[in-house]
Order: C-alpha cells, then sequence, then structure tokens
C-alpha cells in the first residue's frame, strides 16, 4: 500500500525517514504501539508451556545494554579504582 | 423485557474456553538473538554473515573505548559465567519439576471435572430408572386393591361368625332352660309317685309281701338243687 499506511517493519531502510515524516506522531498511538509490542513479545516468549531462558534474558540483555548507555559518561571517565 | 445496550452472543467467538498456550516460544540462539535475525541475514550473507557481524561490532566497540574495560567488566565475566553454567547444568532439572508441578494441577482440575461428570452420569440413569418405575404403577394399586379387599373379607367373616355364636348361645340358653324345667318336672313327678307309694304300703301289706317273697325263694332254691 502506501508509504504512509505502511507498518513499521514492512519500509524500507531508504524511505524510513520519508515514513517518520509523513506520520502524525500523538500520545495515544505512541502509547499503543509499544503495548501492542511489548504483549506480542510476551506472548512469543513468555506466555509458552515450555520456555527457556530467552525470554527473560533478552530482558536482562536489553537492560544492560540501556544502564550502561545511561552511565557512559560516568564509565568512559578514568576512576581512581584500578583493574589491579 | 432484557434491556441491553449491546447484542449479546451475535458471533462464535466467546471468552471460554481459552485457547490453550503454545507449546514452544519463538527460537533463540545462543539464549540472546532471535532465530529472525540469522534469517533475516541469511539471503544476502549466508550462515556466518551473523558471526561476523558480532566479531566486528565487538572489536569496534573495544577498539574505539565505546565499551571500557574495567574492573566491572571482570566481574560481569565472572557472573555470567557461574550464571551460564548454572543454567546448563540445572535447567532441564528445573524445567522437569514446574512441568511436574502443572501437571499436578491440570491433573486435579481434570479429576474434578471427571467427577463432576460421573456424578451427572449416574444422576441420569437414576433419573431413567425411577421412570422406567413409574410404570409399574398399576401392580402397585392392583396390590394395594386386593390387600383392601382382603381386609374387608375378613372382617365381614368375622362378624358374621360373632352373630352366629350370639344368636347360638341365646337359642341354647332357651332349649337348656327348657330342658331344665322338663327335668325338674319329672323328677318332682317322681319323688311324688314314690312318696305316695311308699305311704300307700300299710304294714299289712307289707308283711304279706315279705311272706310271699320268702315262699318264692324257697321254691326257687329247690328248682335251683334240683338243676345242680
Amino acid at each position: 500500500g502506501p508509504l504512509a499506511q505502511r507498518r513499521l517493519m514492512d519500509v524500507r531502510l531508504g524511505e524510513l525517514h520519508v515514513w517518520v515524516c509523513s506520520q502524525h506522531f500523538s500520545p495515544q498511538r505512541l502509547l499503543a504501539a509499544a503495548h501492542r509490542a511489548w504483549s506480542s513479545y510476551c506472548a512469543r516468549y513468555i506466555h509458552v508451556k515450555q520456555g527457556g531462558p530467552a525470554g527473560i534474558s533478552m530482558l536482562l540483555a536489553g537492560y544492560c545494554l540501556l544502564s550502561y548507555g545511561w552511565n557512559y559518561q560516568h564509565l568512559s571517565k578514568p576512576s581512581l579504582a584500578l583493574l589491579f | 423485557v432484557l434491556h441491553a445496550t449491546r447484542p449479546l452472543h451475535t458471533t462464535q467467538q466467546s471468552l471460554a474456553p481459552v485457547p490453550p498456550l503454545p507449546e514452544k516460544g519463538g527460537e533463540v540462539r545462543h539464549g540472546l538473538i532471535p532465530e529472525e535475525f540469522f534469517q533475516f541475514l541469511y539471503p544476502k550473507t549466508g550462515v556466518t554473515g551473523p558471526y561476523m557481524l558480532g566479531t566486528g561490532l565487538l572489536l569496534y566497540l573495544l577498539s574505539k573505548e565505546i565499551y571500557v574495560i574495567n574492573h566491572e567488566t571482570v566481574a560481569a565475566i565472572c557472573i555470567m559465567s557461574v550464571i551460564i553454567y548454572g543454567i546448563k547444568k540445572f535447567g532441564a532439572d528445573v524445567a522437569a519439576f514446574a512441568d511436574k508441578l502443572n501437571e499436578e494441577k491440570v491433573a486435579t482440575a481434570q479429576a474434578m471435572k471427571n467427577e463432576a461428570l460421573q456424578t451427572l452420569q449416574t444422576a441420569i440413569e437414576e433419573e431413567k430408572k425411577e421412570q422406567w418405575r413409574v410404570e409399574g404403577r398399576s401392580y402397585l394399586f392392583d396390590a394395594k386393591r386386593n390387600n383392601i379387599a382382603m381386609l374387608l373379607e375378613a372382617n365381614y367373616r368375622e362378624r358374621l361368625l360373632m352373630v352366629y355364636n350370639e344368636v347360638k348361645k341365646r337359642l341354647d340358653y332357651q332349649v337348656a332352660m327348657q330342658n331344665l324345667k322338663r327335668q325338674k318336672e319329672q323328677d318332682h313327678m317322681i319323688q311324688w309317685v314314690e312318696k305316695s307309694v311308699v305311704q300307700s304300703i300299710t304294714p299289712q301289706q307289707q308283711k304279706e309281701s315279705i311272706a310271699k317273697c320268702i315262699l318264692d325263694l324257697k321254691v326257687l332254691s329247690k328248682s335251683a338243687h334240683a338243676t345242680v
């Protein structure tokens, strides 16, 4: 279909900036999109009969990356307590 | 009249029974990266593509010091190794234990359901039996009617016997009275006749009769001696 009405996953990389400009963002739509993404993640990796370590470990890895990103400024400064 | 603001039960879909959970979740390689990523890169880079991407990314981060190595790195490495060792060693057992717990819950629910079904089934059969028993009503009432008829008959005959006995007693009484009267009259008459006869015997007649008797006896004794 036309570019403005496609979902994010169906958009090619080259058309991404055009697509972002053509989307009219509103808190409700963003919230709904976030809710959809979270529930689809849960339904795929957590609410199954035989899930493995994958469901939680991906969340923990994401948390690790996010917290590293937030603390990068502090971590890149050389600190007094060295390795040995 | 039911006032409803929304139509009820118009579609096939209903909230119960809830569809069962899927058996296995999405495929994840090395516990962290979903399989879709590898499939996404397969057409362009083949099998080793994502691994090359990972290695290159790691080296870039390390060389550009975007990821600094400090004491936290060593701690992270130790913790990760322990966690991975634990999961690899005890993962299957823990999963089996959790599955067993789930199985028990499902089994108890199933047992309750089966029990409820069983009780309802027996109730249905009992009801059918009762309905069959109703057909025997006529026999029951015939038996009752026969019983009552017999009771009435027995009562009637008992009273008949009582009437007969009473009447017989009264008639016997009358007969006995008459017999008694007749007997008394007879006795009285006999006594009176005897008394008058005894009175009429004078002493003279008595002597004559005694002498006659003695003469008769002598004659008889003679004839008796003769025969012997």
